[in-house]
Order: C-alpha cells, then sequence, then structure tokens
C-alpha cells in the first residue's frame, strides 16, 4: 500500500524540484519588493503594492490563463523568449516554476517586508559611520537582520509551491514526468476508476511534506531569531 | 582643528549653529532639544544641512558652497551613540573587527589588542551584544568607533543610559582612551560634571544656536550663561594642579592661580593637572579672616560684581587672584555686611564640600 510507482515517485521528485526553483528564483526579486516596499515612499506605491499581492486574491487558473496568454509559444514574451534565446517555458516544467514562483510571491513579500520594517535603521546609520558603503550595509547589517523573515517567506513560500494546482494545470498542463507535480498526480488518480488508493497515498504524502517544511520553518526561524536579538546561540 | 558651519530648516525647529575647536576634547552642551545631536549627525553626515562646511584637521567633509558632501561611509569619523547600536547579530569581536576591517591599512591607528587592553574588553570578546550589561556594551561601542580609526570620535550622550557608578567607570575609561590615543574628541551632554571632568572647550547651545564657546573652566561658572547652561546650581570651575597629598588625614593640597586649596584625597599625582568645580552654595564670606574655625580653605578675594536674584538669594562674583569665584549668599548677608563690588572679603570653603564628584582630570 505505501511503496510508491515509479510514476508517483516522479512527482514527488517534480514537485520538489519545481518548488526548489521557484523560491530560488523568485528570492532575489521578492527581497528586493519587499525593501522598495518597506524603505521607499514613491507615487503608485500602494498600486504596486496592491499587483504583488493579486496572486494571494485571484482565482489561480486566472493567473494561469494570463501565463498561458503571455508567455504561451504565441504569446509577446514567449515568442521572444524563444526566438532571441531559444527558451520555452510553456508545457514544461520551468513554467510550473514559474507558475508556482507567482502564487507564492505575496507570501514571501509579506514575510520579508515585515521583517525589514523591524530593522533598526539605527544600526544602517552606525555601520555607515564605520565605513561601509549601502551595499555593504545591506549585505552585512539589513539582510542578516531580515533573516527570520526570509526564512519564512522562503517556506511559505515553498509549501505554497508544492500545493500549486490551478494556475499550472492552467498554463502548462498536466503532462506525466513534465508538469504532472503531486496536487495534478493525485487529481488525476481521483479521475480514474480504481485510483483511490494512489490518491491516498500521494495525499499522505503531500501532508507529510507540508508538515516537515512548517515545523522546519518554525525550528529555522527561532534559531535566527536567537541570532539577530544577540543572545548566544 | 575642527570647524563646524550649519544651518537646517526642520518642521519645528531651525539649526544655525557655528564652533571651531583645535582642543583634545570638545564639548557640546545645552538642554535637550538644543540642537546638539542635529548637530553632531551633520558632522558625521548623517544630517544634511541646507547650508554651511565642516572641516576636520583641514579636511572639507562638507561645503554648500562648493558643492562637497562627503558620504558618511568616507568621512571617517567615529561615532558613538547614545544607546550604543551594537550589531545584535554579531559577536564583540565581530563588532570590533567592523570598521578595522573597512579602514585602509596605511589610515589605521590603533590596533585590537590596544583597544581591548585600553577598554578592559578581552573577556567579553567571543559574547553577543544582548548579554553585556549597559558600561560593557557602552565600552565596545567605543572600541567599535576606534578601531574604524576615525579623524574625530563623536560621542553623543554615551553616558545618558548608565547609572551612576558606571558613569564614573566609563569617563575613566574615556580619559585614558584621550591621554593614549590622540584623537579629537567631540563630547555631547546636558550633564554638567561631565564637562568639568572631560572637557577643554565647551561649546554652549540653546534652541539651534551657538551661545558662547570658550573654555570650560569660563563659561560654566558666568552666572548670565545660567539660563542655557541650566546650572541653577551655580559655581566656577577652577584649574590646577596637586600639589601635596596628606596622606594621615585622606587631604590633598591643590595649587591654582590664586592660591592653594586642600580638598579630600585625589587619586592623582603630584603635578598633575586637576579640575574642581566650586559649587556657589558652597562658599561663605567673611569681611575679617576668621582664626578659630572648622573651615580649611580661607582664600582671600575681590568683590567684583553682585547681582540680587529673586527670593533670598544673591550671587557675589570676586576674583581670587586672577580666578574667578562666585558665591550664592543671603541677600540679607550682602546687605548686613555691606558689600559692594571692590570690597576685599574672605572666601570660605570647606574642604568636604569639595567631593570626588567635582574633582576632574584636565
Amino acid at each position: 500500500m505505501l511503496a510508491l510507482t515509479p510514476a508517483e515517485w516522479e512527482a514527488l521528485e517534480l514537485s520538489l524540484k519545481v518548488a526548489f526553483w521557484s523560491v530560488l528564483c523568485s528570492l532575489p526579486l521578492a527581497v528586493a519588493v519587499a525593501m522598495l516596499l518597506a524603505r521607499s515612499n514613491f507615487s503608485g506605491k500602494s498600486l504596486f503594492d496592491a499587483v504583488v499581492h493579486l496572486p494571494l486574491v485571484l482565482p489561480p487558473v486566472v493567473v494561469g490563463y494570463f501565463l498561458l496568454l503571455l508567455l504561451g509559444r504565441r504569446g509577446p514574451l514567449g515568442a521572444l523568449l524563444e526566438e532571441y534565446f531559444g527558451i520555452i517555458v510553456a508545457f514544461r516544467w520551468t513554467g510550473a516554476a514559474i507558475a508556482a514562483g507567482i502564487m507564492g510571491f505575496p507570501l514571501m513579500v509579506r514575510a520579508i517586508r515585515l521583517s525589514v520594517e523591524a530593522v533598526d535603521q539605527g544600526l544602517e546609520a552606525a555601520a555607515r559611520t564605520l565605513g561601509a558603503s549601502r551595499w555593504r550595509v545591506f549585505f552585512t547589517v539589513t539582510l542578516p537582520l531580515t533573516l527570520p523573515g526570509i526564512l519564512t517567506g522562503v517556506l511559505l513560500s515553498f509549501a505554497r509551491s508544492l500545493g500549486e494546482f490551478g494556475a499550472t494545470i492552467t498554463f502548462v498542463s498536466n503532462i506525466p514526468g513534465e508538469t504532472r507535480t503531486l496536487p495534478l498526480a493525485i487529481y488525476t488518480q481521483t479521475q480514474v476508476p480504481g485510483g483511490d488508493a494512489a490518491a491516498l497515498r500521494l495525499s499522505v504524502i503531500a501532508i507529510v511534506l507540508s508538515v516537515m517544511a512548517l515545523m522546519l520553518s518554525e525550528w529555522l526561524v527561532q534559531r535566527a531569531q536567537r541570532r539577530a536579538k544577540g543572545q548566544d546561540a | 582643528m575642527l570647524k563646524v558651519r550649519a544651518t537646517k530648516k526642520l518642521a519645528n525647529f531651525a539649526l544655525d549653529a557655528e564652533f571651531s575647536s583645535d582642543s583634545g576634547i570638545t564639548a557640546l552642551f545645552g538642554r535637550s532639544g538644543s540642537g546638539k545631536t542635529t548637530l553632531v549627525n551633520a558632522i558625521a553626515g548623517l544630517v544634511r544641512p541646507d547650508r554651511g562646511a565642516i572641516e576636520v584637521n583641514g579636511e572639507c567633509l562638507f561645503d554648500s558652497a562648493r558643492g562637497i558632501d562627503v558620504p558618511v561611509e568616507s568621512r571617517r569619523v567615529g561615532y558613538v551613540f547614545q544607546e550604543g547600536r551594537l550589531f545584535p547579530h554579531l559577536t564583540v569581536r565581530g563588532n570590533l573587527n567592523y570598521g578595522y576591517e573597512l579602514a585602509h591599512a596605511n589610515e589605521r591607528y590603533v590596533a585590537l589588542d590596544k583597544v581591548v587592553e585600553l577598554l578592559g574588553l578581552a573577556h567579553l570578546l567571543e559574547r553577543r551584544p544582548a548579554n553585556l550589561s549597559g558600561g560593557e556594551k557602552q565600552r565596545v561601542a567605543i572600541g567599535r568607533a576606534l578601531l574604524a580609526s576615525p579623524r574625530v570620535l563623536l560621542m553623543d550622550e554615551p553616558l545618558a543610559s548608565l547609572d551612576t557608578l558606571r558613569k564614573g567607570e566609563i569617563l575613566q575609561y574615556i580619559e585614558r582612551l584621550h591621554d593614549e590615543i590622540k584623537v579629537p574628541i567631540v563630547y555631547v551632554t546636558h550633564a554638567v560634571e561631565e564637562i568639568v571632568r572631560l572637557a577643554e572647550i565647551v561649546v554652549l547651545m540653546a534652541a539651534g544656536r551657538v551661545i558662547t564657546t570658550g573654555k570650560a573652566s569660563e563659561v560654566m561658572g558666568r552666572p548670565e550663561l545660567r539660563a542655557h547652561t541650566g546650572i541653577f546650581e551655580g559655581g566656577t570651575v577652577i584649574d590646577a594642579k596637586v600639589a601635596a597629598h596628606d596622606l594621615e588625614y585622606d587631604l590633598t593640597t591643590l595649587e591654582f592661580a590664586g592660591g592653594q586649596l586642600r580638598v579630600p584625597g585625589v587619586d592623582a599625582l603630584i603635578g598633575e593637572p586637576i579640575r574642581m568645580r566650586i559649587r556657589a552654595r558652597d562658599v561663605a564670606l567673611a569681611l575679617t579672616r576668621p582664626s578659630d574655625i572648622s573651615v580649611l580653605n580661607i582664600l582671600h578675594a575681590r568683590v567684583i560684581e553682585i547681582s540680587a536674584e529673586q527670593g533670598p538669594s544673591a550671587s557675589v562674583r570676586m576674583d581670587v587672584g586672577s580666578v574667578a569665584l562666585v558665591a550664592r549668599i543671603t541677600r540679607h548677608s550682602v546687605e548686613r555686611l555691606d558689600l559692594r563690588p571692590g570690597r576685599e572679603v574672605y572666601a570660605l570653603i570647606k574642604a568636604i564640600s569639595l567631593d570626588r564628584h567635582s574633582s576632574g582630570f584636565a
């Protein structure tokens, strides 16, 4: 009952791969957007904020559909990518990673932004009087002190990526071995007669993965908070 | 040499200040809200003046007329903040090394070992800031600023958050550091004791302006500045030298331009300069030299001016030799003794009233 079939292993591996890359690629952008929202004032900031948060409230299908329009092989951006870089994301696992990254983006930005806002800017001023340029201050003071928020953001968006369904199936479809991640595999099993046992098995795996991610995040965040508060670790 | 001229308009405050100093320790003195911190921030580059010029040791850091505004990180000003501002994610060693590693090798003038020894930090190096006491934090903050080999060290009320015992301890460290490493210090404070103990030059500020600049012993004694200094506890500051110690009675004899003073034992070598604050209310006056009296210090003086105050008291300003001294006595006594400018009097000062808090190494 618990032994996974090769196809199920494939779905699990694919899910982890998609989640990993979606998080890795969206992280620098999320840090930049969080810094922008936490530290600067510009006209149109609230509109920008709303756009960043859009994936949180839109039906995922809508996000997937727009991705398809934009990045599909005949979409404006998709055609450009293919012509100049030979990159095709539609109906590929990379497309699934993009969809997952976008759906998890607001969660990541929110967590990091809260953390950035909690950083004492007096410490940054102190670092500058000691001879550190703005960039060095960012990497040696701001970023380390933001670490708890970054870890929270990373794990939240990782978990969100593992569970991504609507945008993924709309944008890159449900191709075994390419875009059939765990949730899509579960969905597929529920659609075939006699797939109940497999669906249940995959669901248990999804639950275990999510619980592990949450526990790991809790542990890492506590560690990072102790460090950022300056207690001996 | 430090030359500062800065104007800055803020929503409910205007800074328009100018001073220069070539002394070792310059104190910016004034009540809270007088613009001291804003001025120091302008020197550090954390506040940009609307107009002005700032020069440290001949190096121009800011000049609005010439369009010069050296960025904070290139100014080489060490800044010790009131609340320490240690990096919480680094150990004490990491904090100390932060600026040291960023300084150019040929501009460094002090090494980690020296600073650790000077400030007594050896046992703290591997600790994190959250586990340090207030006094330890400030010592680390001073060391961190010093290790960046700054041209000038700015200290913004570094003792404000400490208790009296710790204050004395840190003051000792600052004195040592000033003696051993000749970095000019700009010291912001509103505490008279700290001025008496540390400062050579005092820049007196009020409402964003510099009221006067001068030697600590002069500025702090002037009664007409009392509204600005906030020293309702009037007095004078006297520059003296240790002349002798009387170990049997634990007394020290000081020599100053107006004569000698005997004070409770001071922990200093003979010949060492010392500064003594004499509170006006601790000085009594007599027309003839009293003989059978416990008071140890009887100084011959000449009355310069008498200013009656509200209430019962009056300030009598005198010259003892060439040194100014102020006595605060009742208006009643002024009349009874018929005191007036030019009159010769004897100033009586109890040795015990000159306690350790009123002395400081010059």
